[in-house]
């Protein structure tokens, strides 16, 4: 049996590698075909029934998947704003008490050493939630900064509930107030003596928001939003699904679509933001930042390569594809990082790296496509067209208060 | 708080001996420079100081063994009133029996015919170290062909040596020097003595690799300084601080004491001036810091206008100091065993045998010093009675090794220290100790305090092979810049390290210089 975090008998860490979650006995129970995956320690469903299923739920109902394995920071003190503006590339001083940001930090190098979003809880608290640990990089970071860097990834449970009728659900749970919150906000609410905080934010670019509360209130969270959402088409969902519609929002994946630079090992393997097409969340001009002069010094050189949508014909998901300049195969230019066939945008899109000259929105392009046919493979030379990475934006995720379904 | 002063073209950070050489070529050079000290006086660790009622030492460095003959002439510095007090000091060893060794080369050296063929050898070795000591280390992958120039030179300088020469120093460039020093000689005292110069000033024993590397540091400047061997100023090292004060003010700068600086003042990326303990600001195109490496970077700058990567680097450079100073006022002049008058007068050494030095070392490494302590003495008055009032002396020794942490902290163990070294002394100089009418003992952290060299290192930096040329301070520095436009390094945390040389001040004004072509 999988212990949970907060059940304070777990076993010793060595014995028990994989924590469950507070959320786990909840969804042990909906997961039926028993497919988990180990995420930062933690042991979380990967599909609960099919992904289908759960796709079209995110999609046209309402989600939760549980987010308590990601790795949050409280981050406080003095020079928490000084700090905070000088490991990342946005400008913190603008982000106001009660908002989050997404953002991104570098190293010397300009190098991307991860993303994610950084909360302002208070003038100078701060939590920042990461895919992945790296406590040794804030703390480098922290040197001269009268900051204090603390993990509380296990002491916050955490849900996404995501999908065009999630506020429809918060307000028949008793949290009416929500519905005023905007992108990008986060508020505290009181739930029947819960204390929750929730912020309008998520990783499927549609409608949605995140609750966040103390693990021993877990259960009864998951079983109210359960109570109000079923009869809204409320599921649970795994990693796999929410990676299909995280593809269409033409969100990053750490280590699908870049390697975190303090993990690579080879030379050139690692991607700037510039790289990566997220210039948009670099601010040369907020003052010094970790790889700002590196990052001046590649805009003026202009990036080797970028990280762009693709539109790919046919139905066949280019996973993996190698891409070429020519239908021959010839010169190759990129490969593809993330691929799949957009249910709901009806196109089969993908994520790729390209050599610069290759990124222009328009430019004509082909893919390597191996298909395995009942053990057969076959090869498609297929065209793609680098279009908007960003496959799937409605409209409904920005609206305010957002549209009862 | 005052509003903005002046604009110089130049802001030097520290009259150090350093500071005030790159003041006065810069100045030579036309630019408006100001040097701001933080101290009541000049020098930095070059100085020379009373340190009792009517009694005077060089309470830093005290023999000069590094400053290159061309640099004198260059600034002219005997018209600035430089007069050497002694020359070509001999030096001897103080054996435990009583006896001495003589160490010094020549015809009567100890095991003469080994010790010339091995001299020569070194000395070439040591010509070609004093070659890229004067020269700004290249910049690694920049496409400046001044920078490829200077890395093909360096590596021809090592193919002048020829194919033996080569092969040996490459042999030997990280070795470690007892076991040079062993597979060379059989005598213990001048393998003592050859050890302890070998390690003098670093964390090193004779047994730590790249020993051999320091010493041929230290023979580089030998080497460079025109014959003198190692001398002394009249008026102590001092003299020679003021000597450059007096050559940089002639040369058109301006140079003001008492003046600390808090900060290094950043616009837009630049540095664009300092501002001071008062609150001052003085606006200048370029600032150039002889301070150590760790306060002007991670104090003066801060770590908000630097990557987090380099941060970390720089702050784990290492820069605890290993070398106290010991000053005594003695009411008479000292009588030591079996030292004549003419050897007195120059530099007696306590280092036995390397193992007797190497055992020194090891206490330092866990934090402890030792009671049989290694050291360097000198008897300034004896060739400069200006610094003693009548009929008294000045003793003034470098005292290997002093950890800058030790178990018990200094409050405590300074006087314990104190009191063996009084004995070391005492063994070879019997009644010294009631000669002594006052005595101070500088351990690094006074070093730290009283010079602003963070850690009291006498290389502001520790001096190794990972710390040196194109990795001094950082790896991938880019000589004598920082990441910061417009803010460059002089002091002795730059290639090609400490001792009173000048030349990383005369290589950084030289820097600055070629940069603003
Ligand atoms: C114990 C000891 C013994 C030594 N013995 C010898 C020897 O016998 N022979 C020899 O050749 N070398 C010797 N050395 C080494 C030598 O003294 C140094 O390497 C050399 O003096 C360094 O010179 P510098 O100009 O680079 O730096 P420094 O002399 O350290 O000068 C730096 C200057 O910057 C100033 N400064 C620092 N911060 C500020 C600020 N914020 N604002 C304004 N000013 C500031 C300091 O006050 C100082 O004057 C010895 C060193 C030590 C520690």
């Amino acid at each position: 049996m999988i212990e949970t975090a907060s059940s304070g008998t777990a076993a010793p860490h060595y014995r028990q590698p994989l924590l469950g979650t507070p959320f786990h006995a909840r969804s042990r129970a909906l997961a039926q075909v028993d497919q988990y995956v180990a995420w930062s320690g933690y042991s979380t469903v990967d599909v609960y029934t099919t992904v289908e299923q759960e796709y079209f739920a995110i999609r046209n109902a309402a989600t939760v998947y549980d987010i308590t394995p990601m790795t949050k920071y409280r981050i406080a003190g003095r020079d928490a704003v000084a700090y905070l503006d000088r490991l990342v590339t946005r400008d913190v001083a603008r982000l106001r008490t009660g908002r989050l940001g997404y953002c991104l930090w570098c190293n010397d190098d300009g190098e991307l050493v991860d993303d994610g979003t950084l909360f302002r809880l208070g003038e100078s608290e701060f939590r920042l939630c990461a895919a992945m640990r790296q406590i040794d990089w804030l703390e480098a970071s922290a040197i001269g900064f009268d900051v204090s860097i603390e993990e509380v990834t296990e002491r916050i449970a955490a849900l996404s509930l995501q999908g065009p009728v999630s506020c429809a659900i918060l307000k028949a749970a008793g949290l009416g107030e929500v519905a005023t919150l905007p992108p990008f906000a986060i508020g505290r609410y009181d739930l029947d003596g819960i204390e929750l905080t929730i912020s309008r934010s998520g990783f499927t670019g549609d409608l949605g928001y995140e609750i966040w509360m103390d693990p021993s209130a877990a259960e009864a969270v998951w079983d109210r939003l359960f109570d109000v959402g079923r009869s809204r088409g409320l599921r649970a969902i795994g990693s796999r699904a929410l990676d299909l519609a995280r593809i269409e929002a033409g969100y990053l994946s750490p280590w699908i679509d870049f390697v975190p630079a303090e993990h690579a090992i080879r030379v050139g393997r690692a991607r700037s933001p510039l790289e990566l097409g997220l210039e948009r969340f670099v601010d040369f001009d907020k003052g010094h930042f970790t790889g700002r002069r590196a990052l001046l010094e590649e805009r003026r050189r202009g990036p080797r390569s970028c990280l762009v949508g693709l539109d790919v014909e046919g139905n066949k998901p280019a996973r993996a594809a190698l891409l070429y300049a020519d239908a021959r195969c010839r010169r190759e230019i990129g490969a593809v990082t993330s691929a799949v066939w957009s249910p709901t945008c009806k196109r089969n899109i993908a994520i790729a790296r390209v050599d610069a000259p290759f990124s222009a929105l328009g430019t004509s392009l082909w893919a390597e496509i191996y298909l395995n046919r009942e053990l057969v493979w076959e090869r498609r030379i297929t065209r793609a067209r680098v279009v908007e990475r960003t496959f799937f934006a409605p409209e409904r995720r920005r609206a305010t208060p957002p549209a009862d379904f | 708080m005052s509003a903005v002063a002046a604009r110089y073209d130049v802001v030097v950070i520290g009259a150090g001996h350093n500071g005030l050489v790159c003041a006065a070529q810069l100045a030579r050079a036309g630019r408006r420079t100001l040097v701001l000290e933080a101290r009541a006086r000049v020098g930095g660790a070059a100085v020379t100081r009373e340190f009792a009622p009517g009694f005077r030492a060089s309470t830093g460095a005290h023999l000069l063994y590094g400053l290159p003959a061309s640099l004198d002439a260059e600034l002219g510095l005997a018209g600035h009133g430089l007069r050497s007090a002694a020359e070509r000091l001999p030096t001897t060893s103080l054996l435990p029996d009583g006896t001495i060794a003589d160490v010094d080369p020549g015809p009567a050296a100890i095991e003469g015919a080994a010790r010339a063929a091995f001299d020569r050898r070194i000395a070439r070795f040591a010509g070609y170290l004093a070659e890229l000591h004067a020269r700004v280390p290249p910049r690694l992958g920049t496409p400046d062909w001044s920078d490829r120039f200077e890395l093909l030179r360096a590596g021809f300088g090592l193919r002048r040596l020829g194919r033996r020469d080569m092969r040996e120093l490459l042999r030997i460039g990280a070795m470690n020097a007892y076991d040079l020093l062993d597979e060379t000689f059989e005598s213990p005292p001048l393998k003592g003595a050859l050890a302890f110069d070998a390690v003098l000033g670093t964390n090193f024993g004779p047994r730590s690799p790249g020993s051999v590397f320091t010493w041929l540091h230290r023979l580089a400047g030998l080497g460079a300084g025109g014959g003198r061997g190692l001398w002394c100023p009249q008026g102590g090292v001092g003299a020679l601080s003021a000597a450059l004060e007096s050559a940089a003010r002639a040369a058109g700068a301006t140079v003001r004491t008492g003046a600390p600086v808090a900060r290094i003042l950043v616009e837009a990326d630049r540095a664009t001036g300092v501002e001071l303990d008062d609150g001052e600001r003085i606006e200048a195109a370029v600032v150039v810091s002889g301070a150590d490496p760790k306060t002007t970077l991670l104090r003066l700058l801060g770590a908000r206008h630097l990557d987090a990567g380099f941060v970390r680097t720089v702050r784990h450079l290492r820069n605890t100091g290993l070398a106290a100073k010991l000053h005594l006022a003695l009411d008479r002049a000292p009588q030591i065993v079996g030292v004549d008058p003419a050897r007195l007068r120059g530099r007696l050494v306590i280092a036995p045998s390397m193992d007797y030095v190497e055992r020194a070392f090891d206490h330092s490494k866990y934090g402890e010093w030792s009671t049989a302590p290694a050291l360097e003495i000198t008897l300034p008055s004896l060739a400069d009675p200006s610094l003693a009032p009548g009929g008294a002396h000045v003793l003034s020794a470098t005292v290997q090794y002093a950890p800058y942490t030790v178990a018990g902290g200094w409050e405590l163990e300074r006087p314990r220290l104190m009191e063996a070294l009084l004995d070391a002394l005492e063994r070879h100089a019997p009644g010294l100790r009631r000669s002594v009418v006052a005595a101070q003992l500088l351990v690094p952290p006074d070093i730290e305090r009283e010079y602003g060299i963070a850690g009291g290192h006498w290389h502001h930096l520790e001096l190794a092979l990972d710390q040196f040329h194109l990795l001094r301070p950082t790896p991938g520095a880019r000589g004598h810049a920082t990441p910061v436009p417009g803010l460059y390094l002089c002091g002795a945390g730059c290639h090609p390290g400490g001792g009173v040389t000048g030349l990383a001040g005369r290589n950084a004004a030289q820097f600055i210089l070629r940069q603003s072509e």
